[in-house]
């Protein structure tokens, strides 16, 4: 368990980093991003059920 | 139809958006609907947990550091020792340095507080750790009696040789600290109380003996934390990492984990040279995501800002059903 | 004492008439008039409310649920617990990816409320209090950062001194101080985001949800008096 606290770190991995130049963003954040502009879009465009019916 | 269009303003006019809706309502079961998005939610909060996890990088001791890049740790702690490093020449809150701090113009706000965290390099990180000892070096004496001046003058010399023998660009990678290396010169007991210092770290005895200097339930990590950022090691991980200022480090995380991305814009600034670049980064940043986030908070006052929404018409999407059917 | 007027079943409760006297009894007076329970707890929405946009505030909350429920059994055990224990690994993991959600559904709530104009019609403190749970939230997502007690914490801490140091506060906002900053993340922002989040909830419920632009007493919807699905009233 000491082990675990004390342990001396291994390769901090940096992750995988998309974009050019000055301009990087790393995978997880992308993702996260895109995620969200995808639900906003689908949130707009997917039909609702008709009123009447709780959603 | 043609007809005024209504007004963006966030007044309560007598118009249909400041009356209570008087038309056609559906059912709606707020608990039922609170319910089922707990546990949609749920569900999808514990996929990714399972699927995810999370990271977990152990923490940089001072033991870590001293086995790992002896050579760096040596080179920070002669500056601890003299005062030269960035703590020790921080300013507040930190300590007393004239000229330090940043500010916008004649407004500089980083020495308003004082120096409410005291603290001394040279005694807090190395003399003082070195003092409890069973055996404190007898260069302590040494180093104690001697003029300031005397002291800068051997840290000086003894820095330059350091730098020297271990440029500063290869010195995070090199794992031993051979003081065969390092040049001759006139460096008093700075050698001696340094290479001390690593043989304590390395032993892992330093750690602790900075920690207690608060006590013995201190939960304060600040010299810790201040002593790894004087280094090249500790940052060259971070570098490694994609973590640092000028990498978008602000929104990241470790490995490929989603870090904080709603920091984008504040991460942003860092990167325009102009500003990121600048002596006084910092308060330029802050200051610009204050007035951001007090203009976002006022959108419903700004003229033209709150008109875009009918400039761009996305709002015929989300209500296409009513206005499909009027 | 005074004495109200006791409501029909069905009926909203009527304002009261009588002119009261303490603090207490004004202060019952004026929400029952603002927020009466029919407001607070109705069973309809208005027609327009028929979007999948619609869900996301919903989501956020329901994700805040779960940084809550995470978070004390997280707080319960000790920092270091999700160091050394698997389940604690887990919980830690939920507890990132909740706060993840969180904020990806409050971001796409934001976004929808600015494109539907949400502060019309007097709703100017229902965006405001909106916008200061986003920004509460991130100092509170930011807090949590620095207690993980591992190698991002302390990089963290390093580099977010800076900004705080350079405005004054550092003295007062340590960032390398664990103590202070648990009591920030634990305590003093939970507390504010849940407040906070309340008083936009009840503002919802005593604006109602924003009508859609341009609107028109000419709408079928407001013109029709076919039966609602609800029993009318007025709001």
């Amino acid at each position: 368990m000491l082990g675990t606290l004390l342990a001396l770190p291994t390769d901090i991995t940096g992750g995988t980093y998309f974009g050019f130049g000055n301009f990087q963003i790393q995978s997880g954040n992308l993702i996260v991003i895109v995620v969200m502009l995808v639900l906003f879009v689908l949130a707009l465009v997917l039909p609702f059920p008709g009123s009447g019916r709780s959603k | 139809m043609s007809k005024e269009p209504a007004s963006m303003t966030w007044r309560k006019k007598d118009d249909i958006a400041s009356r209570p809706w008087k038309g056609r309502k559906r059912e709606y079961d707020l608990f039922k609907e609170l319910t089922v998005g707990v546990v949609v939610v749920g569900l999808l909060v514990i996929g990714f947990a399972a699927t995810f996890g999370s990271p977990d990088e152990p923490s940089i001791t001072l033991k870590a550091w001293a086995v790992a890049a002896p050579a760096d740790f040596v080179t920070t702690a002669t500056a601890e020792l003299g005062g030269t490093s960035a703590t020790a020449t921080y300013g507040a809150p930190y300590n007393s340095t004239a000229g330090a701090g940043q500010s916008i113009g004649p407004i500089s706000l980083s020495g308003l507080s004082g120096v409410q965290i005291p603290i001394n390099t040279s005694v807090d990180l190395v003399t003082g750790p070195l003092s409890l000892q069973a055996n404190p070096p007898s260069e302590l004496a040494q180093w104690n009696s001697a003029s300031a001046d005397q002291q800068a003058a051997w840290v000086t010399a003894y820095s330059d040789a350091l730098t020297a023998a271990y440029p500063p660009d290869t010195i995070a990678a090199e794992t031993t600290f051979d003081t065969t290396k390092v040049a001759t010169g006139d460096y008093g007991p700075v050698p001696a109380l340094t290479t001390g210092l690593l043989t304590m770290a390395q032993a892992g005895a330093l750690d602790g003996a900075i920690q207690n200097e608060g006590g013995f339930f201190n939960l304060d990590y600040t010299k810790s934390i201040l002593f790894l950022g004087d280094g090249t090691y500790f940052v060259g991980i971070a570098n490694g990492a994609h973590l640092t200022g000028d990498q978008w480090g602000m929104m990241n995380e470790t490995g490929n984990y989603p870090g904080q991305s709603w920091l984008w814009l504040f991460s942003f600034w860092y990167q325009v040279p102009v500003i990121g670049g600048a002596a006084n980064a910092d308060i330029l940043v802050v200051g610009i995501m204050l007035v951001l986030t007090v203009l976002l908070a006022l959108v419903p006052f700004i003229p033209g800002l709150r008109t875009i929404p009918r400039w761009i018409p996305l709002h015929k999407l989300v209500w296409k059903d009513y206005y499909s059917k009027r | 004492m005074t004495t109200t007027l006791e409501p029909k079943a069905g009926e909203t409760a009527a304002p009261e008439t009588e002119e009261l006297h303490t603090w207490t009894g004004k202060t019952r007076q004026w929400l029952i008039k603002v927020l009466p329970s029919d407001k607070l707890l109705p069973e309809g929405q208005p027609s327009y409310v028929a979007s999948w946009i619609y869900v996301f505030g919903m989501g956020a909350i329901a994700s805040l649920v779960y940084i809550i429920i995470s978070g004390v059994i997280l707080s319960l055990n000790g920092p270091a617990w999700y160091h050394v224990s698997a389940l604690g690994h887990f919980v830690n993991s939920t507890h990132l990816w909740s706060v993840e959600l969180f904020f990806i559904f409050m971001v796409v709530h934001l976004w929808g409320k600015y494109w539907m104009a949400a502060w019309r019609g007097g709703r100017v403190l229902t965006w405001i209090t909106g916008v200061v749970s986003f920004a509460v939230s991130i100092v509170a997502g930011f807090t949590g950062y620095l207690l993980q007690t591992n190698f991002d914490s302390q990089w963290i801490a390093f580099q977010a001194k800076d900004a705080l140091n350079a405005v004054g506060i550092g003295a007062w906002f340590n960032v390398a101080n664990l103590g202070q900053i648990f009591m920030w993340h634990i305590v003093l922002l939970p507390l504010a985001v849940a407040v906070i989040v309340a008083l936009h909830v009840v503002l919802i419920r005593v604006h109602g949800v924003v009508p859609p632009i341009d609107a028109a007493e000419t709408d079928a919807q407001l013109t029709e008096t076919a039966a609602a699905h609800t029993e009318g009233g007025a709001r």
